[in-house]
């Protein structure tokens, strides 16, 4: 069964290449461009991982993370938290607010592949 | 018994005892004869005894003038010469005694006056010795209040109290920065001799950086300092270092803190610039991270061979956009921030004149050489290192001297919007371009000094530049020295400076002995009081029929010292036209007026600037009528206790008939300046004041409470206003 992955980011520079490279890895792709819309396509889309990145509008990716974490039915949707903030102290942050994972800005696209595919338990 | 009436008695005594004796004589002869001799001698003595009487008389007469002139000897002459001598000893010790009438008391007044030449003489040694201790530590005092004023650093020591014994021009300038209160007190309310430190800084801050001092010192540690860092009421950073003043105890005892001394330091604009640096590291790292990502990730997605023509072109446009949006943003960055980029070398804001001047002397002295001032802006500042600086000028002029014979420099300093030009110019050939780059790249060697800097690396350390250029149609060349400018600052000092008449009264050790005084304020003594002497103007003299105050003028006395340079000086605006007829007493015009605040913003800050004071004015109840009127719709009271140095001379010289500031002034033999003016009449009367404290201490007049009773019973004090 394909896997569904969410990239939620407000950058499209970024949304095209991550869009293309999901594709070719084989899942299939929803998109939102802000906070809010994340949290709804994550509930009308059930994904089974989102890409998740820290500063967006109208919702940051720390709070989409916390709501995301305090519903029941979304339990089991991982979360791979992407941002610029490179501090220690924001990745404790992520981490605490339930991101599974974590990865600072630039990242190497075929370690974000190979993250989300051991997040969702695909062989690579 | 008087000595006349003791040499009446001895006359007396004389007198009686030659009669005495010869009466004795003639008895005893008389009780010795026989009856028949008795009878014989009678008739023979009879008739002669008024001849008899006579020489009895005449023989007391003799003893009476024998006495006289041994009583006038031995009584009169000792008693003159102890009163002559009394007064060498009570009041004038340069009097000698006059030869005595008889050789002993002759002998006697020529020892004495031995001894009195050898106690004058010593006490004039003693009090050469006294003028010259005291002279030395005034000069010592003076000498640290100098150096104190010259430094870059806002200091100011208080005793254990809180209460401030010493201030710097610096600190004085930062505290009216400081202080919210209109232009008249410049910061002397919050600053002052004798004030308390805590109006600027909280109490408990103080007293934690005492104890962690103390802590300090009892561990021996080598550095025994606090620091702390407080905002202010109108809300600036101050750094603040704390050093303990010791007190060397008596003999063996530990010294122990009697003081602080306190090091300021405004931090607000560098920590505005920190906090702009630290912005900018942000934009540049985390705002680079995004676009970053998204190159990367384009890129590497542009490395898959599989992609469409369509993808590929929507990778590429996407790194395009990013490469364009991050080399806008180092642009700007780069632009906004260029001062913070700098190399940050401790660099000092000095008025361009004075380095012009600075590098005169130094060439005249080091080289020997003749120098002249071309042309120096006044207004312009620089920012420079002025030792390695005036290091460059004078090893530049030096080779131009050795190698090229320049026997004269001129300088010049102008102004080129963010940038200054320093010009060194001298007439004659020009050197080759690679002259002037040895020059510039070897290290500096002239006149015994060396320096392993260059040329180049001073130049470098001011962001600068320099070049050579050639005047050709005047036969001249001159170096241009390219260095910042500062922003000009502040010169009230010398203002300052000027006011007082020989040095600023920044200090006051003697406050170092004071301690708190838990007495009651009347029971103090008026000499160690602080008291705020002060005046007003009025547009009239009917407070109640709605005249104004319009100016206030003010001093300080501390210790027994008039404060001058701890002035409040302020017009006011009475919102109420100026009647004519008072602009001939105080000189003061409407137009004077405008723009000036009203009293409802002076009054708090004259209260402030008197707080903890004692107050004194000339007919004081006058000026306390035109402030107490005021109480109801500013909310501010003068509660602390007045003195009118106007009663208090009715209780000097009650038999006196005028007691006006003028005649009172020429009384006390105080020179009057400037008088009608608020300020003006505050330190005539302050200095009238002063005189009166020894005058009242001689009537038994020394506590508050004690002058403030004499004041009350006196005639003028039932005047009412």
């Amino acid at each position: 069964m394909t896997k569904k992955i969410l990239i939620a980011d407000d950058e499209q520079n970024i949304v095209i290449s991550l869009e293309f490279l999901m594709k070719r890895e084989g899942f299939a792709v929803c998109i939102a461009h802000d906070g809010q819309e994340a949290l709804d396509k994550a509930r009308s889309e059930a994904p089974d991982l989102i890409l998740l990145d820290v500063m967006m509008p109208r919702k940051n990716g720390y709070e989409v993370c916390q709501e995301i974490r305090a519903e029941a039915t979304l339990q089991a949707t991982r979360i791979l938290m992407l941002t610029a903030k490179g501090r220690e102290t924001e990745v404790t942050k992520g981490l605490a607010m339930g991101a599974d994972a974590y990865m600072t800005k630039p990242f190497s696209t075929k370690e974000l592949v190979a993250k989300v595919k051991s997040l969702l338990d695909v062989a690579a | 018994m008087s000595v006349k009436l003791r040499q009446a008695l001895a006359i007396a005594a004389a007198c009686l005892l030659v009669v005495g004796v010869m009466a004795a004589a003639g008895i005893a002869v008389w009780r010795d004869l026989s009856p028949e001799e008795r009878d014989a001698i009678e008739p023979i003595l009879n008739p002669r005894l008024g001849l008899l009487f006579m020489i009895a008389m005449v023989g007391a007469g003799a003893a009476a003038v024998l006495m006289k002139s041994f009583a006038q000897d031995h009584l009169l002459g000792p008693s003159l010469l102890a009163d002559e001598l009394g007064l060498i000893v009570g009041t004038d010790p340069s009097r000698r005694l006059k030869p005595g009438s008889s050789p002993e008391l002759t002998r006697i007044a020529e020892s004495v006056n031995a001894l009195a030449d050898q106690r004058r003489s010593l006490q004039e040694d003693v009090e050469t010795r006294i003028r010259e201790a005291r002279l030395s530590v005034e000069e010592e005092r003076n000498r640290l209040a100098a150096l104190m004023s010259e430094l870059n650093q806002s200091v100011v020591v208080c005793n254990l109290d809180g209460r401030i014994l010493l201030y710097n021009n610096r600190a004085r300038l930062q505290f009216r920065a400081l202080s919210d209160a209109p232009t008249a007190a410049g910061g002397g309310e919050i600053i002052g001799l004798g004030r308390s430190i805590y109006a600027v800084f909280e109490r408990s801050l103080i007293v934690h950086a005492l104890e962690s001092i103390q802590e300090r010192i009892r561990r021996q540690s080598a550095q025994p300092m606090a620091n702390f860092v407080t905002t202010t009421r109108a809300g600036q950073l101050l750094r603040v270092q704390m050093a303990p003043v010791m007190s060397s105890g008596a003999d063996d005892t530990e010294p122990t803190v009697s003081g602080f001394v306190l090091m300021l330091d405004n931090i607000t604009r560098n920590f505005e610039t920190e906090t702009k640096r630290d912005q900018m590291l942000h934009t540049l790292t985390e705002g680079s991270r995004s676009s970053l990502a998204n190159l990367r990730a384009a890129a590497e997605m542009l490395e898959y061979p599989d992609l469409d023509a369509e993808l590929k072109e929507r990778f590429l446009s996407v790194v395009r956009d990013e490469v364009q949006g991050l080399s806008k943003r180092l642009d700007e960055t780069a632009n906004e921030f260029a001062d913070s980029l700098k190399t940050r070398w401790p660099l000092d804001e000095m008025l361009g004149a004075d380095l012009v001047a600075a590098a005169q002397r130094r060439i005249e002295k080091k080289l020997e050489l003749r120098t002249k001032v071309e042309d120096v802006d006044p207004e312009v500042w620089v920012k420079v290192d002025s030792f390695s600086l005036l290091q460059a000028v004078g090893y530049l002029v030096s080779r131009l001297s050795d190698e090229f014979e320049v026997r004269e420099v001129r300088l010049r300093l102008t102004s080129a919007g963010r940038l200054v030009h320093l010009d060194l110019i001298w007439s004659g050939q020009a050197m080759s371009t690679e002259t002037v780059m040895a020059w510039e790249l070897e290290p500096m060697t002239f006149a015994g000094e060396s320096s392993p800097l260059t040329v180049r690396d001073v130049i470098e350390r001011h962001d600068g530049e320099i070049w050579l250029q050639r005047e050709k149609t005047q036969h001249r060349a001159f170096f241009r020295l390219l260095l910042p400018s500062a922003a000009p600052q502040d010169q009230v000092e010398a203002g300052i400076f000027l006011k007082g008449e020989s040095r600023p009264e920044y200090y006051d050790f003697d406050l170092f002995k004071q301690t708190e005084v838990s007495r009651a304020l009347d029971d103090r003594l008026l000499s160690e009081l602080t008291f705020t002497v002060f005046d007003t103007e009025t547009t009239g003299l009917n407070p109640s029929e709605g005249d104004e105050i319009i100016q206030i003028g003010a001093t300080r006395i501390v210790n027994g010292k008039l404060l001058r340079s701890e002035s409040f000086d302020q017009l006011v605006d009475p919102l109420r036209e100026l009647p004519e007829a008072s602009t001939k007493i105080h000189g003061i015009t409407p137009e004077m007026l405008v723009g000036q605040p009203p009293m409802a913003k002076v009054l708090p800050a004259f209260h402030a600037f008197a707080e903890d004071t004692v107050l004194v004015a000339h007919n004081a109840a006058f000026d306390m009528r035109f402030l107490q009127l005021k109480e109801d719709s500013t909310g501010i009271r003068f509660s602390q206790p007045v003195l009118d140095t106007l009663l208090l001379s009715a209780v000097i010289h009650p038999a006196q008939e005028s007691h006006r500031l003028e005649a009172i002034s020429e009384r006390m033999g105080v020179n009057i300046m400037g008088r009608h003016t608020a300020m003006g009449d505050a330190i005539v009367t302050g200095e009238v004041f002063l005189r009166m404290i020894p005058l009242l201490a001689e009537m038994g007049i020394r506590t508050l409470g004690e002058a403030r009773q004499a004041s009350e019973k006196t005639y003028y004090a039932r005047v009412k206003y």
